[in-house]
């Protein structure tokens, strides 16, 4: 295909660049996310390994595939398809066949990003969109939660990543619902001391609140990251879980369980915060972030489903262009401010 | 010479002009009811009928039809049609008719019939007419069952009702739901543009090429 | 037929356009009288057959029915119910026994309003069976509710005493007991709901268990809209 310059070029502001470039702001995300990784390895043993690696190989493959014939070394080069993968993989549950997670990275990085005009130009958070295509695809394989290893050891594999292709989960396998699930249709609360620590199902990278909350700091402190908006989120949902336990503090979970439970933490600072798809002003942050928070809470205490991050999320990067118009500085000499 | 000529009609219909894939008409029974390849030969037998019915009346009645209430005389061709297609279709198949529901009384307002009145079937004789009806039906039909074909397939392991993979398949949810249908088209469509692209760059390399020797 | 359309020099009267169309709005309607004419014993006879069926389904042992409604605080059998009239079946066997209500119901599922029959027996007050005839449910997941057969297969002796309840699979230890479908908990408890909602609606209505409306049509009759 002939490559077609397009007239003029948008880019989001800043355009002021700090010696830093976009495979350098990815490698680093990629670092901050390693602790949450290995830890995904020692709760959920090799099968992370597997899903992991056919999330990052779908992606890769998808954007090797798409990409103009004379720049496919260079789309590889900045590792976003890398990214994509590992984020993605994070966010399934362990037992999920392989097959459905490499068709997620596929689906990730080709609906996600590329059919967008690729990175920088996708208005939703690309391994966001492949994990709702999968769960509105496979809806049981995508809420089958498995508990962890415990002492099987690393090399014990769930049966259901082996299902051939096209083909569902043969075997009835051991499932244990979700702290979240457990709140919602059961009434059971977990303690705190497992949710910050990870020992309870969910997917690969949602367990772990701790090591989430450390790579989060990795980031804050090399500026990858707009701090607003996992702060403000994660205020949001204390303080909607705090008042609605002053209501009914049986019913609804306490504000430490909403932040430590689901994958509030994986996406407050590896997701919601992806710079493509949030707002660039400061202001435009807060209000993002507090949508999510709000959101999230909506969907987790009155909606039909257990977990609502995904969502709030994608909804959230639907409304970013708006949000980034109306909370534009006036331009200095312009504007009605004249007091 | 009048063989070729209709024949041409027939072809434009099918793949030059495809009502669908080339000018992205009639979406609506389009992305509702193509989520089983019966159902979406079903719409294509009621659009089939609809349409050369309507333009082979239209055709014959076309000196007869005053011009200021043409479209008015047309929409009553159609919306007979339509409505006998659809007691027919209650009575010989229900249960098809209740899968298609509302959609077969809705070919009435398919853009694709009344454009084919009003830019062909009055202006040209009947058996062109006709042939032109049966081309862009046909056309209509091709496009409703590869996506409908698509769909059953990914969404239910089966292609009219005769499963393919066995009783493990599992099967892909979002390709019964609307969105399916929507992800279909637009792949189609897609591998429709970048067909034609490819075919313009060849066809504008052979002229250079042309160019060059002489 | 391969003359060019006249050129209309002058507009045609008003007097040609009314007539025009009021000819073609004539010839539409003959056609489609015609037609709905032709076709409507057929589609009478689809939708009678259907209900039938349904209601033999969740009323073993049932071999004739009849229509009965509630009028001025009694359940006598109708041939023709009035259009908004709540309606239930009444099943009989070859002996012209009485042996259960067929009760149609209709609720608010996960996606959009289900539609179904049960079969009630009000002297064992247990209902025997249980059909869906309209859902939007997921495709995958709530549709299991008509698609499970274990499930459709749970409602064969369930005790509406004091209510039904869906419990988590595998764990159904009453009578009144329901296993809900694993990931379709919503849908599940929609169709328990719909039925416990039918039920308390109808039970101040239903005459004492053995006087029951007997059956009034012959059964010459009955077979006729059978056809």
């Amino acid at each position: 295909m002939k490559k077609r310059d397009p007239d003029l070029l948008l880019f989001p502001a800043p355009l002021l660049q700090q010696g830093m470039t976009t495979p350098k702001a990815m490698r680093d995300v990629l670092y901050a996310l390693l602790p949450a990784t290995l830890a995904s390895l020692w709760f959920f043993g090799l099968s992370a390994v597997l899903i992991l690696g056919t999330c990052i190989f779908g992606a890769v493959l998808a954007e090797w595939l798409f990409a103009d014939r004379r720049a496919r070394s260079e789309s590889l080069r900045d590792a976003s398809g890398v990214l994509t993968g590992v984020l993605l993989g994070l966010t399934l549950p362990p037992g999920l066949p392989m097959w459905m997670a490499f068709l997620g990275g596929f689906v990730a990085i080709s609906l996600g990003k590329v059919i967008w005009g690729g990175l920088g130009h996708n208005l939703f958070n690309p391994a966001l969109l492949g994990r709702a295509f999968l769960l509105a695809t496979f809806p049981i394989a995508m809420t089958t939660w498995v508990p962890t290893t415990g002492d099987s050891g690393f090399f014990s594999i769930y049966p259901g990543n082996l299902a051939l292709p096209f083909m569902q989960v043969q075997i009835d396998g051991v499932t244990s619902a979700t702290p979240l699930g457990m709140m919602k249709f059961e009434q059971v609360v977990t303690p705190l001391s497992e949710l910050a620590f990870g020992n309870v199902s969910g997917s690969l990278g949602e367990t772990s609140g701790l090591l989430l909350l450390l790579g989060g700091i990795y980031l804050w402190m090399r500026r990858d990251l707009d701090w607003r908006i996992p702060v403000s989120i994660v205020l949001t949902v204390i303080i909607f879980s705090a008042a609605l336990g002053l209501f009914n503090a049986e019913r609804f979970p306490t504000p430490l369980f909403s932040v430590f439970s689901g994958g509030l933490l994986l996406g407050a600072i590896y997701m919601a915060t992806d710079p493509v798809t949030s707002p660039v002003t400061p202001k435009g942050a807060w209000i993002f972030g507090i949508g999510v928070g709000v959101l999230v809470m909506l969907i987790r205490v009155f909606g039909g489903l257990p977990e609502g991050v995904m969502y709030a999320i994608l909804l959230m990067n639907a409304a970013t262009p708006l949000i980034d118009r109306y909370t534009q500085p006036t331009v200095f000499g312009r504007g009605d401010k004249s007091s | 010479m009048k063989e070729t000529e209709s024949y041409e009609e027939f072809i434009k219909g099918v793949w030059r002009d495809n009502p669908v894939f080339v000018q992205v008409l009639g979406m609506c029974p389009m992305l509702a009811v193509t989520n089983s390849a019966v159902n979406a030969i079903a719409m294509g037998m009621a659009t089939l009928f609809v349409l050369v019915g309507s333009s082979f009346l239209v055709s014959s009645f076309r000196n007869w039809i005053p011009k200021q209430v043409r479209i008015s005389c047309f929409i009553i061709i159609i919306a007979t049609f339509v409505t006998i297609a659809d007691y027919t279709l209650l009575a010989l198949v229900p249960k098809v008719h209740k899968e298609l529901g509302a959609f077969i009384p809705l070919i009435v307002a398919n853009c694709l019939i009344l454009g084919r009145q009003e830019a062909f079937a009055s202006r040209y004789p009947t058996r062109l007419a006709v042939m032109d009806a049966l081309g862009m039906a046909s056309g209509f039909m091709l496009a409703l069952l590869s996506l409908g074909a698509v769909r059953e397939i990914l969404g239910d392991g089966a292609l009219f009702g005769v499963k393919l993979f066995g009783e493990n398949f599992e099967p892909w949810v979002i390709m019964i739901l609307p969105p399916g249908g929507f992800l279909t088209l637009g792949v189609i469509l897609l591998f429709f543009n970048w067909f034609k692209l490819k075919k313009d760059e060849f066809l504008q390399e052979v002229a250079e090429a042309e160019r060059s020797e002489s | 037929m391969t003359d060019d359309a006249p050129k209309v020099a002058a507009s045609p009267s008003s007097m040609r356009l009314v007539l025009t169309l009021a000819i073609a709005g004539l010839i539409s309607g003959i056609a489609i009288i015609g037609i709905y004419e032709s076709t409507l014993p057929t589609i009478t006879a689809n939708k009678a057959r259907e209900l039938r069926e349904a209601v033999f389904k969740v009323l073993p042992g049932v071999s004739q029915m009849q229509a009965l409604v509630n009028r001025d605080g009694e359940l006598v059998a109708t041939e023709k119910p009035a259009r908004d009239e709540p309606v239930i079946y009444g099943g009989y066997d070859e002996q012209r026994n009485f042996v259960g209500y067929a009760m149609p119901a209709a609720g608010p599922g996960f996606q959009d309003t289900i539609a179904l029959l049960y079969g009630y027996r009000p002297g064992e007050k247990i209902v025997v069976g249980m059909e869906v005839l309209e859902s939007r449910e997921t495709p995958g997941l709530g549709d299991k509710i008509y698609k499970d057969a274990v499930f459709v297969g749970g409602f064969s002796a369930l005790s509406v005493e004091p209510e039904i309840v869906a419990v988590k699979k595998g764990t159904k230890s009453q009578p009144n007991e329901i296993d809900a479908i694993t990931g379709a908990t919503i849908s599940s408890k929609a169709v328990v709901r719909i039925i416990n909602e039918t039920h308390t609606q109808w039970s101040g209505q239903l005459p004492p268990p053995g006087s029951e409306p007997s059956l009034v049509r012959m059964e010459s009759q009955d077979a006729e809209v059978g056809q």
